[in-house]
């Protein structure tokens, strides 16, 4: 691709990303739909388990917060299937593609969107937890990296939505599998409990999954504590997710649309 | 006279189901070319494969002399699409809605706001310019979608199916915004169910029929094949069917058709004048109606009298 044709696709990639934020600022609800789960999982876990699972709801909300960001982010990450999903079936994609643009442009313009959707869900989700009693234990600087991180891991994870909303054939659908994928990573880590009490399969699954190796990154980053390790398998993990989803998600795309 | 649309021998296929099986079309530049057919016919999947949305399984097509599988992009630089369901985001205001558009096609941000504001001029939508699509009415939406498939100043417009769902009312104002781009010298592909449509609209109309092309000409020529209008007239009582079955045939000059079960005969007429006929011969057998119409054509009858067979819909 020449630059001149590159630089056309980014151009309407931006125009097709300001049509997704103009989106959200119509429809904030659809976004609280992806934040109100985590959030009621935050509330819930932290005042009916926490004290039992950490001696107290303080320790254990500083402990949960970091593994929220994750599935927030995941949950976040969900939209971008279907909302691409719901482009196709409602013919909005039939135009752009009966115009002369690049074909990418619709799939940039979506995952620009994306950052946008996700820093308001962090953002959110902060504030809550901020009212709750969670505190940041290290500076400013760790918190904004751990954001920074945080998008990236959506980004990372939002090909396999993206994947999953052109096979599937309608949003609902998009939005149910999307559900099941994520409950049990969410589940199967060490977001909410330690992996140590977990069966042996489960615990050696939990303590390399990229939700558990996110949150440990994030807590290190947030809470103190070791970070390097953590770190360097979520990196692993979203290269990974990239390298596998990203071919999966382009070629699905360039099949349906 | 130059050609805007050319297609040769289109095949699609959707597993058993043959979409296009092997379609010829023609539509010369500036001219109205209506497809006429019930659904599941094939119209619109000649309508995606010539506005590049879909590859062809054998046969080719250009659009203003472009392949549309070769060369796409040319293509879509020349045409505007207006799906059968209007294909515009429903979230958005009409004025952002045309200005996305606009930006798509390198406008600047100046530009593509002008451009907006002068479509929802021309289409009467200014009041609601700033509403969400959602909140409009069928026809407005119609129009909507019809300004967005025009923000580029295309020479081919394919419209699909553009009045299915609305009301007469808003049905005349599409077409008159059609008759307005046709006066610009717009080449214009529409499809439809209704051979009213076609009539008001088309210089000539393809009639399709399970992905084939079954018959082809100016309205009037279609019309005459199917025979102008139909006198249907169903007695009061049942026992008067004989009867009244003889005076209509007397009258027109041939077999009514007779459906036992409703009453209802049913007779081609070319000459209205027979209707005040028919009612004074009623009269003076002492015979009472309680229907007695004149009809024009239905798409069922064009399909009966040009393929031989009884559209899908009304077999149900």
């Amino acid at each position: 691709m020449s630059t001149i044709a590159l630089d056309k696709g980014m151009r309407h990639g931006f125009s097709l990303a300001w049509r997704g934020i103009l989106k959200i600022r119509k429809n904030p609800e659809q976004l609280m739909d992806v934040t109100i789960a985590p959030i009621v999982f935050l509330a819930m876990f932290t005042y009916l388990f926490g004290g039992a699972l950490a001696g107290n709801t303080d320790a254990y909300l500083q402990m949960l917060v970091p593994g929220i960001m994750v599935m927030n982010i995941l949950q976040a990450s969900m939209t971008a299937g279907v909302q691409l999903n719901t482009d196709v079936s409602k013919g909005v994609f039939d135009r752009f593609r009966s115009m002369p643009i690049a074909r990418s442009a619709p799939l940039i313009g979506a995952v620009l969107a994306d950052i946008v959707r996700y820093v308001v869900c962090i953002m959110v989700l902060l504030v809550v937890a901020t009212v709750m009693g969670f505190r940041v234990q290290t500076g400013p600087v760790e918190l904004l990296v751990a954001v920074g991180l945080t998008i990236v891991f959506g980004l990372a994870f939002c090909w396999a939505s993206v994947f999953v909303g052109m096979l599937l054939k309608t949003p609902q659908a998009v939005q149910g599998m999307m559900f099941v994928l994520i409950m049990p990573l969410t589940f199967g880590s060490n977001v909410f409990v330690g992996t140590s009490t977990m069966p042996g399969w489960l615990k050696a699954w939990a303590d390399i999954s990229p939700v558990s190796l996110m949150a440990d990154a994030l807590r290190g980053l947030l809470n103190g504590g070791a970070i390097a390790a953590p770190l360097t398998g979520s990196l692993i993990w979203m290269v990974a997710a990239v390298a596998v989803f990203f071919p999966l998600a382009t070629w699905a795309y360039r099949k349906r649309v | 006279m130059s050609l805007a649309i050319r297609a040769e021998g289109l095949v699609k296929h959707y597993g058993e189901t043959k979409a296009l099986d092997g379609v010829d079309l023609e539509v010369p530049e500036g001219k109205v070319v209506g497809v006429l057919g019930p659904n599941g016919a094939g119209k619109t999947t000649a309508v995606r494969v010539l506005a590049t949305l879909l590859r062809p399984d054998a046969g080719h097509a250009t659009v203003g002399g472009h392949d549309v599988v070769k060369n796409p992009r040319a293509v879509r630089s020349l045409i505007g699409l207006t799906g059968q369901y209007a294909s515009v985001d429903e979230d958005l205001s009409g004025t952002e809605n045309l200005v996305l558009l606009a930006r798509l096609l390198d406008h600047s941000r100046a530009g593509a706001r002008a451009r907006a504001a002068e479509l929802l001029e021309q289409f009467e939508l200014t009041d609601a310019a700033g509403r969400a699509a959602k909140t409009y009415s069928g026809g407005m939406r119609r129009r909507l979608d019809l300004a967005a498939s025009l923000v580029g100043n295309p020479s081919v417009l394919y419209l699909d199916e553009p009045t299915t769902g609305l009301d007469p009312h808003a049905r005349n104002e599409v077409w008159a915004v059609v008759r307005k781009l046709v006066a610009n010298g717009v080449t214009v592909l529409l499809t439809t169910q209704y051979l009213e449509e076609a009539d008001q609209l088309a210089d000539t109309i393809t009639v399709f029929d399970h992905g084939r092309v079954v018959a082809e000409g100016r309205p009037d020529e279609l019309k005459r094949r199917v025979g102008g209008q139909t006198l249907q007239v169903r007695p009061t009582s049942l026992r008067d069917l004989d009867v009244v079955q003889r005076i209509l045939g007397d009258l027109t000059g041939v077999r009514p058709t007779r459906d036992d079960d409703t009453g209802l005969l049913t007779a081609p007429v070319n000459d209205p004048v027979l209707l005040s006929t028919l009612v004074r011969k009623l009269d003076d057998a002492g015979i009472t109606a309680d229907e007695l119409a004149l009809r024009l054509p239905s798409l069922d009858e064009v399909f009966l009298a040009l393929t031989g067979k009884q559209t899908e819909g009304s077999l149900a």
